[in-house]
């Protein structure tokens, strides 16, 4: 019997990089987020602002906006939030599929904003869990764009199967920890 | 509104009385008789647009509230503001005007919600602005601008997350202009009614 290599040939293989699990699925996730527009008010413009040809979020690879929560994984909250509309975006988010992320655009959907009313919810994570606030009113492009880039790194820091163990499973079904709930007002 | 016009128009419906105004004409008009003026004021004197339908809520007077017309000519090129007391304090009723004017529909659903002045005889009077369970008109004096705590209108997300409508925190709101004195000095200026672990909420 011939001496066979148990190494691993480039020549029939082709090139191969060992990694993690976690490392890889996160740097697929996060290199194609799919923004779900939850335009509510003006914050929307700057949204398609950073959409369009002059900030072009295309070079981050997340450009593909759906319009659609199914076909989408982070909604944008772009807007002033108003308890009618609440349930709409509460519904809408439960709608998307897991892995799901939620960047609050503005000083409205962060906090309410200049909206100290009896109309407007005071921050949407009132009702949905928010991975990023983004500041400003409404904010610059580049500080969505710098918002989308620090949630790309927390993609990168998550454990990609997080959703899918059997500790989790359970805590599944329950709402997320919102920061709202069973706050003093 | 040309002069002749208004002296016509006073003439021809003596219940009407004239009312201080700043810019156009206005009139005062008894509840009763405003479907009679309105259909005048449509077919004869040529006020075919209703631009605006909104109420006054005078707080503590009697009669609290009074509801507020305004006509455009578009032949004329006038605007005539008509006003309408409401005979009831508790209960705000007027007449409705969709029958006249299709733009009274929408115009008065909204008065209803934020003011609470029922008008009789519309078709579809449900709130147009707040939810349908909501059970406050917030534009009266007696609601307070953070508004009062409620339960959200879909009670399965609020279960889901605890959340509520909540009186808004004021931080240093609201900005109020004082009203009186010259512009230069009734700049909006923060009536500090926020509250902080020092400084209590104050109750609705």
């Amino acid at each position: 019997m011939d001496q066979k290599t148990v190494a691993y040939d480039s020549k029939v293989e082709g090139e191969v990089i060992v990694t993690q699990a976690d490392a890889v699925i996160n740097w697929i996730r996060k290199h194609s987020v799919w923004p779900m527009p939850m335009g509510l008010a003006c914050c929307a413009i700057e949204l398609m602002a950073a959409g369009g040809s002059r900030f072009d979020m295309a070079r981050f690879g997340m450009e593909v906006m759906r319009f659609s929560p199914r076909q989408a994984d982070c909604m944008i909250v772009a807007g002033t939030v108003t308890y009618k509309m609440a349930e709409v975006v509460r519904r809408i988010y439960e709608q998307m599929a897991e892995p799901k992320w939620v960047v609050a655009m503005g000083a409205c959907a962060s906090t309410g904003g200049m909206y100290r009313s009896y109309a407007t919810m005071q921050g949407v994570d009132r009702i949905i869990p928010v991975d990023v606030y983004v500041s400003g009113c409404p904010p610059r492009p580049e500080a969505l764009l710098d918002a989308m880039i620090k949630l790309q790194d927390k993609i990168g820091r998550e454990s990609a199967v997080k959703n899918l163990t059997a500790s989790n499973a359970s805590k599944r079904v329950a709402a997320p920890k919102l920061a709202g709930a069973g706050k003093e007002n | 509104m040309a002069e002749s016009d208004f002296a016509l128009l006073k003439e021809r419906f003596e219940y009407l009385t004239e009312r201080e105004s700043a810019d156009h004409c206005a009139v005062n008009c008894p509840a009763e008789k405003l479907v009679e003026l309105c259909t005048a004021l449509r077919d004869e004197f040529d006020y075919d647009m209703l631009v605006d339908v909104t109420a006054v809520d005078w707080d503590a007077q009697s009669p609290r509230f009074t509801g507020i017309y305004h006509f455009l000519s578009t032949s004329k090129h006038e605007y005539l503001r008509v006003a309408a007391d409401c005979p009831d304090d508790i209960n705000p009723t007027l007449p409705s005007l969709c029958e006249l004017f299709a733009a009274a529909n929408w115009h008065e659903r909204e008065t209803y919600d934020l003011m609470g002045i029922r008008y009789e005889g519309h078709p579809n009077l449900r709130r147009i602005l707040m939810w349908d369970e909501y059970p406050y008109h917030p534009l009266r004096k007696d609601f307070p601008l953070a508004g009062i705590e409620t339960p959200l209108p879909a009670a399965d997300v609020a279960e889901q997350t605890g959340a509520t409508v909540i009186a808004a925190p004021m931080m240093g709101g609201p900005f109020v202009s004082s009203g009186d004195g010259p512009m230069s000095q009734t700049e909006p200026r923060a009536r500090d009614e926020s509250w902080t672990e020092k400084k209590e909420k104050p109750t609705n």
